[in-house]
């Protein structure tokens, strides 16, 4: 929920850091995240009380505990869930949660779709380093086929799940990506997030030095970058490329999008498509590209589309149109009774 | 000429028929008229697994049996005095039960060949010499109804669907109960449906008068059942569900809480997450969850922003709540969980009755994770026990189970409605704004309860992060210290431990406070006990009845209590688990008696066992 209350006193990036040592591997991607939200929540004019972190388990899920916010750290995979209820609870707190690629996609995958579902307003943010972190570096369902790990010393062969392409299907009306190494990109993000009604799934991009480095890098790397992400901005069209000469078009004959160079083959400027964040035909393309080679990946808003009424507010309207219509003792009195005297 | 009407104590009479037959309805009804009446009673819906069984198959069979009296009655009674039977299935499922010499009602028009076929008879036993030694009554209902529904134009299904009300008007006269009650039901039940409703109460009419017109009562006589001497007040019918709700409601009102309750639908626990969605204007927040896991997680989320989480399962949803129930107990967070316990394993026996969730509750966690357990003995019981849930998981900041039954959840007793601002309230404490630059310190312990301080999120000053990781004993962060791991193990069993001198003494439910034999049961088995205890008392054996609300902690007396006693019988829907958690605890030598058919104890059962435990 994301209306703002005026904070009393400006508030700094030192109000929102708690006393608690951080514990994360020396170069691990969660501390460029975790300063870039201690960073952004003042400009965000929230307040350390309205603030909820809820968190399940993972490297990602001990977030929480360097915020000096409330924060819970919970179980594996089930903070969606818990999220819910404080929201239910309390309709006014400000509540984000913080997952993992194994925590929000694989035990937890099932709360994540009815979280997203719901529309319940919360920002979940999806740290995706394509591994299980905290338990030694097994691979996850975000992981690439032939991901060799402990448990999958000849290679994964699991076919690999996109986070996007999941939140979309099941219901996101707010999806965005962005990436750790990314300071002025996430904050952005995480106001866009923050200021939508409804459920606002972010997948953040995040490298686990120890057990999976670099495989962010084409998209992290200043010199490989620009060919490698598409920079999504809002009825502006999607071209990309060090050279700024690649787009996006929308090939009807393959129903699909693909990747062009202005100026070859006759294309110009005009034919490259206009990003339209409203558009969920749109937003389910655009959260497949990048799978293939040569595509960019689609980095900042892909999707966000608010509804028109919010899921706590229907819940809890429920309950305020009968307030007051029957008190517990006219519930027990219901029925027919009668007296013993 | 009509035979006298003759007064009976107590009677038991068991409607059974397809479940497309109505039985629940009509038992229910009978169940209302009676209780309307003025008797103390006792019912047992015992309905068949599948939602649409094949028609006229033996596992469709769906049957109501209620025991009432014009003293006090305490179980569902072991046989019955009076079978209903509105098929061939439904008498080979129930006739073996029926008292000898009791009184059979048949449908003779619905034992053609094939519903014989059906139910597994070469013969018509409503023919041969089956039926020696009952007094068999044989009726064409379905012939009769079908007459007496004419003049409403209903087509021959709907007209069919009639017959129960047909049996419940015939029932209504043989023991003089009121057809008002029901007329008035059926008016409100079918008020968009005037032509149903008045077909029904014309069939409700037709056998009423059927009882008192036709030569039946030359041969029958009919009964009269006095009003039991009960407590002066107001009463009602109530089932378990039903009171376990109100409680729940109520403990929110006396904690100044509010009720976030959430679930995952599950025989027999469901009637519960309905009851409380329908009761919305109490401001209690109802959440279907995804799946069990959810359902305790948006609870206990809840709670920890400053509700009073509550979450209702059964066993094979419990199972799924338990990591969730560590959380609860890790973070000291208030909760409570209902168990309206099932056959099991598994998936076991869903529409069918056990306590063999006791060990699940006391010890079935991963960890040293202690939490108090209460248990239900009754429909009416449910309310008190469920405010006492609420009471404790606020006052000590803990999950609290409270273990019900599927009987219980289903069955419906006459009950004196409480005096609500009597009840003592238990306002919950939350933190405030500290004053001046003070840490807020979460796990700051009351001296007295050693429960937590509860900050909630919104309020200014008490900030903090806590979760599944160890805290510190002092600052309340997280902390891998073996001696404060140690400390706050002790301190989490000293805590729940504690409230054993918060719980009222345990009373001897009946006889003598020593002597040769306690019988010490939980939950639903009061009701057999009580009688059979009385039985043996009445014999001259040196026995008492000793019942238990509190199973974590114990009562702080009860010890002692069992002390005084040469011999302990622990009679048990289950393969004999409170038996070994009063060994565990007191090392007792506590002996089992078990039943675990799905069924609730017989009277005649727990006597032999009585008997035989003083005779050994
Ligand atoms: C019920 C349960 N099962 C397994 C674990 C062990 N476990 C902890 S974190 C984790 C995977 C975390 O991976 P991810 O969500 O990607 O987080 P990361 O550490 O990579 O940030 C697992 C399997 C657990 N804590 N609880
Ligand atoms: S294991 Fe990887 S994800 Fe976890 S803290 Fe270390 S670098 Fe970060
Ligand atoms: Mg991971």
């Amino acid at each position: 929920m994301n209306e703002m209350t005026t904070p009393q006193e400006k508030l700094t990036i030192k109000d929102f850091t708690s006393d608690q040592e951080v514990r994360w591997c020396p170069g691990c991607g969660d501390y460029a995240i975790l300063k870039c939200m201690q960073r952004t929540l003042p400009e965000l004019g929230a307040t350390r009380e309205n603030t909820v972190f809820v968190s399940g388990i993972g490297c990602s899920s001990r977030f929480p505990y360097y915020m000096d916010t409330y924060g819970f750290h919970t179980i594996h995979g089930r903070a969606p869930a818990i999220a819910t209820g404080v929201k239910l609870a309390k309709p006014e707190l400000d509540v984000w949660v913080i997952t993992g690629d194994g925590d929000g996609l694989s035990i937890g995958g099932n709360h994540l779709v009815h979280a997203i579902r719901r529309d319940v307003d919360l920002n979940i943010l999806l740290f995706n380093n394509q591994i299980y972190g905290l338990t030694k570096g097994q691979y996850s369902p975000t992981s690439v086929v032939g991901t060799k790990t402990p448990s999958t010393p000849q290679g994964s062969v699991d076919p690999t799940l996109n986070p996007i392409a999941f939140a979309l299907g099941s219901g996101a009306r707010f999806v965005a990506r962005t990436v750790d190494t990314a300071q002025k990109h996430m904050p952005d993000v995480f106001k866009r997030a923050h200021a939508f009604k409804g459920a606002s799934f972010v997948e953040i991009l995040q490298n686990c030095i120890v057990y999976n480095d670099a495989i962010w890098e084409e998209i992290t790397n200043k010199k490989t970058a620009p060919d490698h992400q598409l920079l999504l901005e809002h009825g502006t069209p999607m071209i990309f490329g060090a050279e700024r000469n690649k787009g996006i078009i929308f090939n009807t004959k393959s129903f699909a999008l693909e990747v062009v160079t202005i100026g070859e083959n006759s294309v110009t400027e005009g034919d490259i498509l206009v990003h339209d964040e409203t558009s969920l035909q749109m937003a389910r393309m655009l959260g497949d590209l990048g799978e293939k080679p040569g595509e960019p990946a689609p980095m900042g808003v892909i999707y966000a589309s608010e509804a028109d009424h919010s899921y706590v507010d229907a819940v809890r309207g429920q309950m305020d149109s009968e307030k007051g219509k029957r008190t517990l003792k006219d519930i027990i009195r219901g029925g027919q009774t009668w007296v013993v005297e | 000429m009509a035979l006298e009407v003759q007064t009976l104590e107590s009677a038991v009479v068991r409607f059974a028929g397809d479940s497309g037959d109505g039985m629940q309805l009509t038992g229910s009804q009978f169940t209302n008229s009676t209780a309307l009446s003025g008797n103390d009673l006792a019912t047992f819906p015992d309905f068949p697994a599948e939602i649409r069984a094949p028609v006229g198959t033996t596992f469709g069979v769906s049957a109501f049996q209620i025991n009432f009296g014009a003293t006090s009655i305490k179980t569902v009674g072991d046989q019955p005095d009076v079978l209903v039977a509105m098929n061939p299935a439904a008498l080979k499922v129930n006739l073996s039960n029926l008292r000898k010499g009791g009184m059979l009602v048949l449908d003779e028009g619905s034992f053609t060949t094939r519903n014989l076929q059906k139910a597994g008879y070469a013969d018509n036993p409503a023919e041969g010499d089956t039926l020696d030694g009952y007094q068999v009554i044989k009726l064409d209902i379905s012939k009769m109804t079908m007459e007496a529904v004419k003049e409403f134009g209903l087509g021959n299904k709907e007209a069919l669907r009639c017959k129960n009300m047909w049996t419940l008007g015939l029932m209504l006269w043989m023991y003089t109960r009121k057809r008002q009650p029901v007329i008035d039901w059926l008016e409100k039940k079918f008020a968009k449906k005037p032509e149903i409703a008045n077909a029904n109460i014309a069939a409700l009419n037709a056998g009423h008068a059927y009882g008192e017109t036709s030569e039946l009562s030359a041969h029958i006589h009919q009964y009269e059942v006095e009003p039991v001497h009960a407590e002066p007040g107001i009463y009602r019918t109530v089932t378990g569900s039903q009171a376990l709700s109100w409680g729940i409601a109520a403990g929110g009102e006396l904690s100044g809480l509010e009720i976030m309750f959430g679930s995952y639908p599950i025989t027999p626990a469901s009637p519960i997450l309905h009851t409380l969605s329908g009761m919305k204007e109490l401001g209690i927040v109802t959440f279907q969850a995804e799946d069990e896991i959810a359902a305790i997680c948006a609870a206990l989320g809840a709670s920890y922003a400053g509700a009073l989480g509550v979450t209702s399962s059964s066993g094979p949803g419990i199972a799924l709540k338990t990591e969730a129930l560590g959380l609860a107990i890790s973070t000291e967070l208030p909760l409570v969980v209902i168990n309206s316990q099932r056959g099991g394993p598994s998936t076991g026996l869903p529409t069918k009755t056990e306590q063999s969730d006791l060990y699940q509750a006391i010890y079935g966690r991963n960890g040293d994770a202690p939490m108090p357990v209460v248990a239900t003995r009754s429909p009416g019981d449910c309310f008190e026990v469920a405010i006492e849930a609420c009471r404790l998981a606020v006052k000590y900041m803990t999950p609290v189970m409270l273990l019900t039954d599927g009987f219980i959840a289903n069955a419906a007793e006459p009950w004196k409605l409480p005096d609500l601002d009597a009840i003592e309230p238990f306002p919950a404490s939350q933190a405030k704004t500290p004053e001046g630059d003070e840490a807020f310190n979460p796990f700051l312990r009351d001296e007295e309860t050693l429960a937590r301080n509860w900050g909630v999120p919104g309020v200014k000053g008490t900030e903090h992060r806590i979760g599944g990781i160890e805290k510190s004993y002092d600052t309340g962060h997280i902390s891998y210290d073996p001696a404060n791991h140690q400390k706050m193990t002790d301190t989490r069993f000293a805590k729940i431990d504690g409230i054993a001198g918060d719980i009222p003494d345990q009373v001897v439910d009946q006889g003598e406070d020593s002597g040769t034999l306690a019988v010490v049961g939980w939950g639903s088995t009061y009701g057999p006990i009580e009688e059979a205890v009385k039985r043996a008392r009445a014999d001259g054996l040196s026995v008492s009845h000793i019942h238990l609300r509190y199973l974590n902690p114990f009562p702080k007396n009860l010890e002692n209590l069992l002390g005084g006693f040469d011999k302990i019988l622990v009679p048990e829907m289950n393969n004999g688990q409170l038996k070994t958690v009063l060994r565990d605890k007191f090392l007792l030598d506590a002996k089992p008696f078990t039943q675990v058919s799905g069924l609730p104890f017989k009277i005649g059962d727990l006597l032999s066992a009585i008997r035989a435990e003083i005779a050994s």
